[in-house]
């Protein structure tokens, strides 16, 4: 009757999201990589840390330095901070957003920016390292 | 058994509904509002208005200037003491609507900006880039959000009219979630559901504007007016008929000819500037001129050879490319993306063709001033209403104006009619709306034995309307357009539909909207053919002058059962302007 | 057919049905429809639901990109079916789903009451910072303060976003990029005074710490609002104003 409470002649249909989602599509999965990828860059701080408490002893750190494992760790790790950098910085137009006047300042010019700072800071790290050390 | 109801029912959540739905919320907040659409409020045609909405802002501007250019645009067939209302509140309810966060594009100084627009002597078209509808509708359905007392029926359908002891009591609805028709009471109805473009095959109009409104309102008794009167934008994309905004030449385009020529030099529009003058464009002239006269050009230069043809007929170009790429994406950045996508040509480097496709209906629900019809606690707003402020032809950006002008008169009133009103008859409504479902379900879900579709229907009446009752008509065209219209009528009692379903189901949605449409189709068929006159959009060859003493008057189409509608005529209302001729393009 | 008829070229939609008054689950149904360079998918549609099988249900209205009726997952991707071309997909078949991550209603319909819920819960609409009666006019706004927001404005409500992103899909309480982006578009309008309230409501963990910036919602976006810059954004408006009630408590 017209002005019952309606019961519907059905239900809804709910699809489940299944726990390899991330799988479903080229730019999840890429995602998924670029998040992994702080693994490194967390387990690299560890291992600068490392380095800072073995100041006193540059031998042993050197000895460890040598070791199949820790060769490959650096190997691995620097592929995974050079992505992490470059997608993070990629992003960076969308975080900060500058205007002049109407128009916003070029997303390429914000990325250059912040690509042109990581280069100077890498280029005076490089120079302490090897001319200073 | 509780009987759905609301102290205000609103049909339609387009810009009308929702500034009337705003009113009550603002000036009444204790009363309640239903707002019932049968697409989510967003989704409403206002969407896709682009150009603007004119209200006098300039100080070399006045509201005399305004009232002019609207009397004239319409051949004189609009009510003055309307269209002085209309002018005198626009610009209040322009800022008003600022004020609720309309992003409108700007001058320098922060003030609210102005265009030209066709058929209009000074600047006064506001405008938010070339998604001016957009703006609005958005601007409004957000700011409706804030209001307790307004309850949204989102994809409920009306199908009809509730009425007892001669009062408009309620409508009855199709929930289309459930497949349940309920009845949904109120004092008061106010009617916002648009045009009916889709009668016509080619149309900028979306595939919801099927006159639902204006077919409840017929069914009613209440007549429909000038119903003759349908607009023709000059500029639409051929096939598609996506509407390329008039503002493309408020900015300065310009059309042009098979052999590259400004052929609306030769249809007593002016004379052309060229596009690198200070001052083109210049009003009231060529491109600038109003949509009926320029899309009855197009018309005459086809008849002369003098247009291309293409796969969907024929067509002109639009010029915009001299205005360069910066100025094209600052002011018609939508212009672009549309040309791009749909016409496969880039506007800053290429001609965009175009046509006169219908985007407009002028005539409708019969009111007064006030938004009211003559049927008491019934009201109409927007497109479906005519009051008219647009008489025989409606100058781009006063539509976008009259939804809020009338969106908020038509709440006022139904308020007041609300106020001095009795109770509503409880459970005669409901019996309607019981009576209702056992119709719709009768109608549509029993088999018929026939063998007609939907969509052979539908094409074989948008057809007719093009042939019969397009830019130029003639006796004998509109007769055929009225027997066609019958037949199709008759034929459509052998619909059959394959869904039978309740959940959702959108074949019956589309065999009512049909329904719907036939019924306008018919009252404009036979109001044309009665019409023996030429005015504004609606040209007759076989009656090609402008008959003031016989015609100064509306025509009314009254519904009669069984047979074909009445046609009355009620005398148009002239207070400051003595009838006179349009003259445009001269200096 | 006679010889000289040359084969009219078509192609196939593999279409998601759920007719819930009759099945529990849901199944594809294959329709072939002729092939038109300049057709749509949504035109496609039109022609099944007119000519193959009238109890094809879908949304749609505007046809020309601006209403967001019609989205739908097309192969797998969140469009807008009046502007995703045939020509685009042909020869190959044509998958077409409900948008995902929201409940299916009917074929290709979904249930949208939880979008339309967030917009009333972000507070969607303009709370001037300054009372001004209409009769003073507009408030005054130069193009460059419409430019800090126009982008955000643009949004079709279409939801194209919220099936790309898969928080939502797997959280449904988060408020998504759609809602957040609006909340965005009225907090840096320079008329508006309410950024406090709003942030009530997104600056938390269903808000804009929901966020890991998959980045999914602009990519598929049609109208390029970029929901996901806005959420960034307003996260560091977020710290921003951590900090700032740190170190000065007592500012409000």
């Amino acid at each position: 009757m017209a002005n019952k409470q309606p019961t519907r002649a059905g239900k809804d249909y709910v699809r489940t999201v299944p726990n390899t989602w991330w799988l479903k599509k080229k730019t999840y999965a890429l995602f998924m990589v670029r998040e992994l990828t702080c693994i490194f860059v967390g387990g690299y701080a560890l291992f600068l840390l490392a380095l800072v408490s073995r100041a006193g002893d540059e031998a042993a750190f050197e000895a460890l330095l040598r070791t199949p494992l820790l060769i490959a760790l650096q190997i691995i790790a620097l592929p995974m901070v050079l992505y992490h950098s470059i997608t993070w910085i990629n992003l960076t137009p969308k975080v900060m957003v500058v205007f002049r006047g109407e128009d916003k300042v070029s997303p390429a010019l914000i990325a250059g920016v912040n690509y042109v700072a990581w280069a100077v800071v890498s280029g005076v790290i490089l120079w302490i390292a090897c001319c200073k050390g | 058994m509780e009987l759905l109801s609301h102290d205000i029912l609103i049909v339609g959540g387009g810009g009308a509904g929702l500034r009337a739905a705003i009113a009550i919320g603002e000036e009444n907040p204790k009363l309640s509002v239903g707002v019932i659409s049968k697409v989510y409020p967003m989704r409403s045609h206002t969407v896709s208005a682009e150009g603007g909405a004119a209200a006098v802002i300039q100080p070399n501007d006045s509201l005399e200037n305004h009232i002019y250019d609207t009397v004239s645009g319409a051949d004189w067939l609009a009510d003055q003491d309307a269209v002085e209302a209309f002018v005198k509140e626009a610009p209040e309810e322009m800022i008003r609507l600022e004020h609720w966060g309309c992003p409108w594009s700007r001058e320098p100084d922060g003030s609210v900006a102005v265009r030209p627009f066709g058929g209009m002597k000074i600047e006064r078209t506001w405008f938010a880039s070339d998604k001016t509808g957009f703006h609005m509708l958005h601007a409004l359905f957000q700011n409706s959000l804030r209001y307790e007392n307004v309850t949204r029926y989102d994809e409920w359908f009306a199908t009809r009219l509730l009425t007892h002891d001669g009062r408009c009591q309620g409508v009855a609805a199709l929930e289309l979630r459930t497949g349940q028709i309920r009845a949904v009471a109120g004092k008061g109805t106010i009617l916002c559901t648009g045009g009916a473009g889709k009668i016509f095959p080619f149309t900028t109009n979306a595939a919801i504007k099927t006159g639902d409104g204006m077919a409840l309102a017929y069914r009613a008794g209440v007549p429909i007016k000038d119903m003759e009167f349908v607009q023709y934008h000059p500029t639409g994309l051929p096939g598609t008929g996506i509407l390329i905004t008039e503002a493309s030449r408020g900015e300065g385009g310009i059309l042009l000819n098979k052999d590259g020529k400004r052929y609306l030099q030769d249809y007593d529009l002016g004379q052309p500037l060229d596009v690198s003058d200070a001052n083109h464009p210049r009003k009231l002239t060529m491109e600038l001129g109003p949509r009926d006269r320029l899309s009855q050009a197009f018309e005459l230069e086809r008849q002369k050879g003098g247009t291309l043809q293409g796969e969907y007929g024929d067509y002109v170009h639009l010029d915009i490319s001299h205005m360069g790429q910066k100025k094209i994406d600052k002011k018609l950045p939508f212009v672009r993306e549309l040309c791009k996508n749909y016409a496969g040509i880039d506007p800053v480097s290429e001609l965009i063709p175009v046509r006169p496709v219908i985007h407009y209906v002028m005539g409708g629900v019969d009111t007064d001033i006030q938004a009211a019809t003559s049927l008491p606690g019934l009201y109409a707003a927007g497109e479906c209403a005519c009051v008219s402020i647009n008489g025989a032809n409606r100058l781009g950006s006063n539509s976008l104006t009259e939804l809020l002008v009338f969106g908020r008169r038509a709440a006022q009133a139904a308020v007041r009619f609300h106020g001095e009103t009795g109770d509503i008859a409880t459970s005669e409504i409901m019996a309607q709306g019981e009576a209702e479902q056992t119709r719709i379900r009768e109608r549509f879900f029993k088999p018929s034995g026939g063998k007609e579709t939907i969509s052979g229907i539908r094409a074989e009446l948008q057809s007719a309307m093009e042939d019969g009752a397009g830019i130029y008509r003639t006796d004998e065209s509109l007769r055929t357009a009225c027997n066609k219209v019958r037949e199709l009528q008759e034929r459509f009692e052998r619909i059959e539909l394959a869904d039978h379903s309740l959940t959702f189901n959108t074949e019956l949605t589309t065999a009512i909207e049909l329904e719907n449409m036939l019924d306008v189709a018919e009252s404009l068929v036979h109001s044309a053919l009665a019409r023996t006159e030429s005015r504004g959009s609606h040209q007759r060859t076989d009656f090609p002058d402008r008959d003031d003493e016989s015609f100064l008057k509306h025509s009314l189409a009254y519904r009669t059962e069984g047979g074909d509608p009445r046609i009355e005529y009620k005398d148009v209302v002239i207070t400051s302007l003595p009838p006179g001729d349009r003259v445009y393009g001269s200096k | 057919m006679a010889a000289s008829d040359t084969a009219k070229k078509t192609v196939s939609l593999e279409v998601f049905r759920y007719r819930p008054d009759q099945e529990d689950e849901p199944t594809f149904q294959t329709y072939e429809v002729p092939y038109k360079e300049d057709w749509v998918v949504l035109d496609a549609l039109n022609y099944v639901k007119d000519t193959l099988d009238g109890t094809l249900s879908y949304r749609w209205s505007c046809r020309m990109g601006v209403c967001g009726s019609c989205g739908m997952m097309v192969n797998g991707e969140p469009k807008l079916t009046c502007s995703a071309f045939l020509r685009d997909y042909y020869p190959n078949p044509i998958r077409i789903e409900p948008l995902t991550y929201f409940p299916v209603i009917r074929d290709l319909i979904i249930n949208m009451d939880d979008f339309m819920n967030k917009l009333t819960d972000v507070q969607a609409w303009l709370q001037p910072k300054e009372e001004k009666p209409v009769s003073e006019g507009e408030y005054l706004q130069t193009p460059a303060e419409l430019a800090h927001y126009k982008q955000y404005t643009m949004c079709i409500n279409c939801m194209l976003c919220y099936s790309a992103c898969p928080v939502y899909g797997r959280h449904p309480s988060f408020m998504g990029p759609a809602a957040i982006a609006l909340a965005q578009r009225y907090n840096l309008d320079s008329r508006d005074g309410a950024a406090d309230q709003r942030a009530e409501v997104i600056f938390t963990h269903d808000g804009i710490w929901g966020c890991t910036f998959v980045g999914d919602c602009s990519r598929v976006c049609p109208k390029h609002v970029d929901p996901a810059g806005a959420i960034q954004q307003a996260k560091v408006t977020a710290t921003q104003d951590w900090y700032k009630s740190l170190l000065m408590p007592k500012q409000k």
